[in-house]
């Protein structure tokens, strides 16, 4: 059966000077693309990296596809895939060769990691390059080759930093496709962005963190409901998630 | 105030940039220890000074005979040629490593200018990494034998310029004839070679003459000074220029600075182009790869792992050539070796500390690599596999490495003397281990192409690991003389590893 709750996390904590990230709870379900957005500091990225597993909580629970990943970090790390706004790849493989080295790390089948490998190629129009070293791609190239990677494994969950910060408009089109169908095929992605109108259009729900806490969550209507701005509807940008975002976020700055 | 853009300008802004960086250098980024430095330097050089009159004192009222003048002129080439090294290095770097390179020559002022400063500011760095060196020698010769040593400071500045000089032609030479992307790594290696050329022919003469590695024993030979030139010969101009004659060092600085205005006036105009050259130099080398099977096969996470560190570095010319360059100092004695095969054990003896130093610092960077210079940490730290696991994957890449490159040498050596065969074999293990132990208990998270940089991080690092070999040499030495007497020095180097160990600064998460 499957688990109802991709990603489960309760009273997650992390403080490095000051708490980054302060008591949160967030449960993203199965297939679900969520989006998580806040201003700048307010512990988006701290939170990725501790579902990552890359930063371990002060305190808290996380549990991804029912497995705790605190305590069992190997077993949680085997369904999720990260990636950050920088990609970091190495710069002396080919993107085969990366895809092949990702393949070992997560010991995938070859020959079913080497299918997928020629698909992903292929759906990210990296196939002509597949066989050149990556030292003189672009971001966008680079950001769609650190994608490839995340994908060849077939992950549950795929845990994404800002991933269209820097890409030109074809290949950010490239990545939120291939993200889409990620998620129709029964794939969850949690995904931070300060780009508000992609978290518009292509999430089924957005959080909104200040000061590492969820001070608001659903789908835009939702939270134009909470943010009170339905009023407004007759201006223009009226009910964007932009203005929605500034009412619900001014509040715990001021309070700050 | 000078006019922006014109060469005082640029001088003004390469010079605070220089002060800057070598403040940063030597402070390790942290402005508050600049006093505890400064003492610090203050007290080294003072210590320096003590040394310098034990070992030069004597020679301060030496006569000018040929002996002498062999000996003068040997030394002053020794340090020539690691000048030409030195800056070798800082004018490839100001080709390829200048991040700042794109603004200037997006600008509208003249980068000829800018690139005439930065020659002559590699001069001006040459000389005074140089000049710290040499000055306690020469102020304690001045001392005990008067002002006319002071003309060796003369003598320094002019070499610094003239090794610029050099260096500037070199370079340029090497980009024409070989283009930008070769230039790169062929400098660097030219560089070390010629670095270590000059110690490395004397240890190779001394023992293809005399049958020692030593290689005091050419300069002291009848043969040469049978061979060197009479006393009235140009040749011995910098011996004698640093001896105090006052014609030779006029003569010296003059061609020098000429040459080194030449080498301004006919390269700073050319160097835009060499930049932008340099610049598309790594994605030309990308084009046109074939298929690879680096990765391909069924193989563990570990596996994985140990493949994509070897990968790795053997792609990296530069890299390769930093990790590999110290192994030029393995070719005097494998020709040792090679000489004394069958002929008893006396003189294996000395290759012993020479192999387990040279695996102690190769083991140092190349573990710096695997485990602070890793490009995709994220990855690497998401993969489903235990962090202990990465850890030992990345060890034996670092310790395979060193086993490949080192086995032919302990393998002759065995078959010539099992028994340094062990000792040069148990001391290659353990001074490999305990620069990797080093590496690991003060990781810090870093580029590849930051390897240069790496014993700028940490000192305390720099010093275990530089303190542990050496250590690990020394026992391994006196281990195959008396295996006893080798705990003592084997002792002194654990406890030096315990106190890094104890001051390494512990990790913070996960």
């Amino acid at each position: 059966m499957a688990q109802p709750f991709a990603l489960d996390i309760r009273g997650l904590v992390k403080r490095f000077e000051r708490p980054a990230v302060d008591g949160l709870d967030l449960a993203v379900r199965t297939g679900e693309f969520y989006a998580l957005v806040g201003p700048n500091g307010a512990g988006k990225t701290t939170t990725l990296r501790m579902i990552a597993g890359l930063l371990r909580p002060d305190a808290g629970a996380i549990r991804i596809g029912g497995i705790d990943a605190l305590a069992n970090p190997v077993a949680a790390k085997r369904i999720v895939a990260w990636i950050s706004d920088e990609p970091m790849i190495y710069d002396k493989l080919t993107p085969r060769e990366y895809l092949e080295f990702v393949r070992g790390l997560w010991s995938v089948e070859p020959a079913l990691a080497a299918a997928r490998a020629s698909e992903l190629l292929d759906w990210l129009g990296l196939a002509p390059h597949a066989d050149q070293r990556c030292e003189g791609f672009s971001k966008g190239m680079r950001q769609k080759v650190a994608l490839a990677g995340a994908l060849v494994h077939d992950p549950q969950v795929i845990i994404l930093d800002e991933p269209l910060t820097g890409l030109d408009a074809g290949s950010a089109r490239q990545v939120k496709t291939v993200l889409r169908e990620r998620t129709r095929a029964g794939g969850t992605i949690v995904m931070t962005t300060h780009i508000l109108e992609v978290a518009e259009r292509m999430a089924d729900r957005i959080g909104i963190i200040a000061h590492g806490r969820l001070i608001a969550e659903g789908t835009l209507d939702e939270l134009r409901t909470q943010a009170g701005t339905k009023a407004n509807a007759q201006t223009r940008d009226a009910g964007s998630l932009e203005e929605t975002f500034l009412a619900l976020v001014a509040a715990p700055l001021q309070a700050a | 105030m000078s006019a922006a853009g014109t060469a005082v300008w640029f001088a003004r802004h390469e010079s605070r940039l220089v002060w800057r960086d070598w403040l940063s250098m030597i402070t390790a980024g942290r402005r508050e220890r600049l006093r505890k430095v400064v003492i610090g330097i203050a007290a080294f050089f003072a210590f320096m000074h003590v040394v310098a009159a034990w070992m030069v004192g004597r020679y301060a009222d030496v006569a000018i005979d040929k002996q002498t003048l062999v000996a003068v002129t040997a030394t002053v080439l020794l340090s020539w040629l690691l000048m030409i090294s030195q800056a070798m290095e800082s004018v490839t770097r100001a080709f390829y490593a200048r991040s700042d390179l794109d603004l200037i020559l997006a600008s509208p002022v003249a980068s000829d200018r800018l690139f005439g400063v930065r020659i002559a500011t590699v001069a001006l760095a040459t000389t005074m990494m140089a000049l710290p060196l040499a000055a306690p020698f020469i102020d304690m010769l001045i001392v005990r034998g008067g002002w006319r040593w002071f003309g060796a400071y003369g003598l320094i500045v002019a070499m610094g310029c003239a090794a610029t000089t050099l260096a500037v032609a070199l370079t340029v030479a090497l980009f024409r004839v070989l283009g930008a992307t070769w230039t790169r790594f062929v400098a660097q290696v030219v560089a070390a070679v010629i670095g270590a050329a000059f110690v490395i022919g004397l240890q190779v003469a001394a023992i293809l003459s005399y049958g020692t590695i030593s290689r005091v024993a050419v300069l002291r030979s009848d043969t040469l000074l049978a061979l060197a030139p009479e006393l009235d010969s140009v040749l011995w101009w910098p011996a004698r220029a640093a001896l105090g004659d006052g014609l030779a060092l006029a003569c010296l600085l003059a061609a020098s600075l000429i040459l080194l205005a030449a080498a301004i006036l006919f390269a700073a105009p050319r160097f835009g182009d060499y930049v932008i050259a340099a610049a598309g130099a790594d994605n030309s080398s990308s084009v046109g790869a074939r298929r690879s099977t680096a990765f391909r096969g069924k193989s563990t996470p570990r596996g994985t792992l140990r493949r994509k560190e070897w990968v790795l570095l053997r792609r990296d010319r530069w890299l390769m050539s930093q990790s590999l360059m110290q192994l030029l100092y393995l070719l005097p004695p494998a020709l040792m070796l090679w000489r004394s095969f069958g002929q008893g054990s006396g003189t294996l003896q000395l290759l012993v500390p020479v192999l387990v130093m040279a695996a102690g610092q190769l083991a140092g960077g190349l573990a710096w690599l695997a485990i602070s210079g890793e490009d995709a940490p994220d990855l690497v730290a998401t993969a489903p596999v235990p962090a202990g696991f990465i850890l030992r994957a990345k060890i034996e890449a670092v310790l395979g490495a060193v086993a490949i490159i080192f086995a032919p040498f302990l393998i002759a050596l065995a078959v010539a003397s099992p028994w340094h065969g062990f000792v040069a074999g148990g001391g290659i293990a353990v001074a490999a281990a305990a620069a990797t132990a080093v590496q690991f208990w003060f990781r810090s998270q870093a580029r590849r192409s930051q390897f240069r940089r790496r014993q700028v991080s940490s000192r305390l690092a720099t010093f275990a690991e530089a303190f542990s070999s050496i250590g690990w040499a020394a026992t391994a030495a006196v281990a195959a003389a008396s295996f006893w007497l080798a705990i003592a020095p084997a002792v002194l180097t654990l406890l030096v590893l315990g106190g890094a160990w104890a001051m390494s600064p512990r990790p913070r998460d996960a």
